[in-house]
């Protein structure tokens, strides 16, 4: 049990809890990544509502932060639906990638990969191997090729084959890196002469503290982020950054990655996660 | 990357040095947004907590001893910059060589922690050194890993020890065994293994990386932590050091705008050092780490040492040597030197990252981060243009040999004109220089770095970065007009 389980178990079913309490609350808000706003936020939220007991007023002001959104992935009303997957380096991308394909092509769809990250060595080899697993086709250009190319192969073979979804693997990159968030809008732009990018899935790592914020602002700002994929969820870290991504930037967490096989990925639950936090 | 830390850092003290005479409760004013400041950053509550205090003891202890306001607020700059060395580690740890070669290093962490591109790093550097690593690929996890390695180990020169395919086939433990007898057989003195990814609980992995370490026993095991992690930094620290053990610590993603105050509170709680720091995509973005350089960098106070050791690298001797006699005997200084200064300068790495390494960098970050690195490529490009004659006597240039030179390099004759007009400002100011006095429109801090770096990197190459330094106002410029 966190310290956050031992103040609930204190305050259980009372009214009032004790200044101590608050600050101990805030402290297990901020060790969940939530960050010094959010937390204090919270804490001030709950401490004037006026719940029947403490613990469901803090249930509440969590529940509040959380995007209205919805959390379906989008389909394209006809043709092929296009999702780009987006982060920084080491969030996982490649990986999501392939298990977002894998959860798609179980539901009857058809599904196309491409590999359209062609900076990180072997990162093609990497999705290749997932689509022979999964057996989904993986579209990808020579090593270094312009990732907007392979992107625009991918867009036209999808439409060509009449696929139901086209997931696309990106590079990882650090938001700072002007001309690299450059390129990604460049890759956005290109698929969208082919068909339209229904989604923009941003891939943000459980374990990631406040910077995830910075991320989400700046890939927003250029791709138009449409939902967060949260991974690592398996780990100790409980992943409070992706509400304080929900609360400031109303962008909706739509899955989420727990493990390193196909099946460790899931539909994002709110009321899961929001106990998952405490 | 402490960027916003040193912002609100600067503000902190900045208003502490305004005042006549700082009061306890400007002190305690003081803290409470460094404590913000500080959680902002990532770095863990426990430790912040422990951090405000050692500051607000000492500060409040010294404050009665001094007089006027500026020498209080210096004195509590000097007592937060010595509680952050404090909590970086304190003093740098070198990587130790085993007395029986091989030196055996083993690399741990969590997934896209970045230790396969770590790997590949430090084989690049202690290759440098005259070291003969070999790559060991024991992540047989993620897909692709181990062919990740060789395309790394490739493009560095080292060679990978490889037997199995990896994607979950092969047993990691044999992989790492047999790379050590490998090593020693083909007597390399050094060997890297790279393992596979795990998350701090998960006990399956964390067995087996126990198991690669008992059975190859290695000198050194670094932890590879990515420098955006969050407050889960310091249970997944813990978890490592329960489980596998670490001596020391590398971080990476170091580039990115992370506060990265979960290494604080790392090197703080698991009382292992910082050793290294990845900065970058490029194999060279990668160095040693110096806490105490770290703590003046993340107060504002740059990082002239390290820029100092980057240009004492990247700058030939021989060269220097010769630039510095021609400079002294009262020989001009041509667009020969020029072009190979500017070789030198691209040899040290991006100039966005030297330019951050000045004091006060905090201040013009928006224009060091658009600098535009192809200036550097472009004007190489036209001074390669140019015959021998022409570089030694720019004036010989005329309308003719300027299209040529722009056609050659691929510009406009207005960049060679204005390359042209540039160079020989420089060259007015550097005879200016060697007249004694320092030249109009240097800054403080330029003329601070040219005397720090002392020999090994002759004065005129602290003009050529003034000169650029001076000039980015224009890609910043430029980047603003490409945004809109």
């Amino acid at each position: 049990m966190g310290l956050f389980g031992k103040f609930i178990a204190k305050i259980k079913g009372t009214a009032h809890a004790s200044v101590a309490d608050w600050d101990e609350l805030e402290a297990s808000l901020l060790e969940a990544d939530l960050g010094p706003h959010l937390s204090a936020e919270v804490v001030r939220a709950a401490r004037s509502a006026k719940a029947e007991n403490a613990e469901e007023a803090i249930l509440n002001t969590l529940r509040l932060a959380l995007s209205k959104k919805s959390r379906a992935l989008i389909r394209a009303s006809e043709g092929t639906t296009a999702v780009l997957v987006v982060g920084v380096n080491g969030t996982g991308k490649t990986t999501s990638a392939a298990k977002l394909a894998a959860s798609l092509s179980t539901q009857d769809s058809r599904v196309l990969l491409a590999a359209a990250d062609t900076f990180r060595a072997a990162a093609v080899d990497q999705l290749q191997t997932w689509g022979e697993r999964l057996d989904i086709d993986v579209i990808h250009g020579a090593p270094n090729a312009d990732p907007a190319s392979v992107a625009f192969d991918a867009a036209q073979q999808g439409l060509a084959r009449n696929m139901d979804y086209l997931v696309i693997d990106t590079a990882g990159r650090l938001h700072n890196k002007n001309d690299l968030m450059a390129e990604l809008g460049k890759v956005r732009r290109v698929i969208e002469k082919v068909m339209p990018v229904q989604e923009v899935l941003l891939v943000v790592d459980a374990t990631t503290g406040q910077n995830a914020l910075a991320q989400a602002k700046v890939f927003a700002e250029s791709v138009e982020v449409t939902g967060l994929i949260l991974t690592k969820l398996d780990g100790s870290a409980r992943g409070g950054i992706a509400l304080a991504i929900e609360q400031s930037l109303d962008i909706p967490i739509k899955f989420i990655g727990t493990g390193e096989s196909a099946t460790d990925f899931a539909p994002f639950e709110p009321e899961i996660y929001i106990q998952g936090l405490l | 990357m402490f960027d916003s830390l040193t912002t609100k850092l600067g503000g902190v003290l900045g208003s502490l040095r305004s005042r006549g005479k700082i009061s306890p409760s400007d002190i305690e004013g003081a803290l409470v947004e460094i404590h913000e400041a500080l959680l902002d950053a990532d770095v863990a509550l426990s430790v912040v907590n422990e951090f405000i205090e050692t500051v607000r003891v000492q500060a409040l202890e010294a404050l009665p001893n001094l007089q006027s306001g500026t020498n209080q607020a210096q004195a509590i700059f000097e007592i937060i910059n010595s509680a952050l060395t404090e909590i970086l580690g304190g003093n740098a740890r070198r990587v130790r060589f085993a007395k029986q070669p091989p030196t055996i290093i083993m690399l741990a962490g969590l997934q896209g922690a970045g230790k396969t591109t770590l790997a590949g790093k430090l084989a690049k550097y202690f290759a440098d050194q005259g070291n003969t690593p070999i790559l060991v690929a024991s992540d047989l996890q993620r897909p692709n890993a181990v062919t990740q390695l060789q395309v790394v180990g490739e493009s560095v020169g080292v060679p990978v020890f490889a037997p199995e395919p990896g994607n979950g086939v092969g047993d990691a433990v044999k992989v790492a065994k047999e790379g050590v007898a490998f090593a020693k057989a083909k007597q390399h003195n050094m060997v890297i293994v790279d393992t596979a990814g795990r998350l701090g609980v998960d006990a399956t992995l964390m067995k087996e990386a126990i198991a690669i370490r008992d059975a190859i026993n290695p000198t050194e095991i670094l932890f590879v932590v990515d420098a955006m992690i969050g407050q889960d930094a310091v249970r997944t620290a813990q978890a490592f050091l329960d489980g596998v053990g670490f001596d020391g610590v590398v971080l990476t993603k170091m580039d990115g705008d992370a506060r990265g105050g979960a290494a604080l509170s790392i090197a703080h709680m698991t009382k292992r050092p910082i050793m290294f720091a990845s900065t970058g995509e490029k194999i060279s973005d990668f160095d040693i780490f110096y806490p105490e350089r770290m703590a003046s960098r993340i107060l504002g106070m740059g990082d002239v040492a390290t820029l100092a050791e980057q240009a004492k690298k990247a700058f030939d001797p021989a060269s220097s040597a010769k630039l510095e006699s021609k400079f002294a005997s009262g020989e001009d200084f041509t667009l020969e030197d020029f072009l190979e200064q500017l070789q030198a300068m691209s040899k040290m790495g991006s100039m966005s990252k030297m330019l951050s390494m000045l004091p006060g960098a905090g201040q013009m970050k928006k224009q060091i981060e658009n600098f535009d690195e192809g200036e550097i490529t472009r004007t190489q490009a036209i001074v390669q243009s140019m015959t021998p004659t022409e570089r030694r006597d720019p004036k010989i240039l005329n309308g003719s040999r300027r299209i040529r030179i722009a056609n050659g390099a691929g510009r406009t004759v207005k960049e060679v004109n204005s390359l042209v007009e540039r160079f020989t400002q420089a060259q007015k100011m550097m005879r200016q220089m060697r007249n004694g006095g320092t030249p109009a429109g240097m800054p403080a801090g330029m003329a601070k770095m040219g005397s720090s770096m002392g020999a090994g990197m002759p004065r005129p190459a602290g003009k050529v970065i003034q000169k650029k330094k001076s000039k980015s106002g224009n890609p910043a410029k430029r980047a603003q007009e490409e945004q809109a």
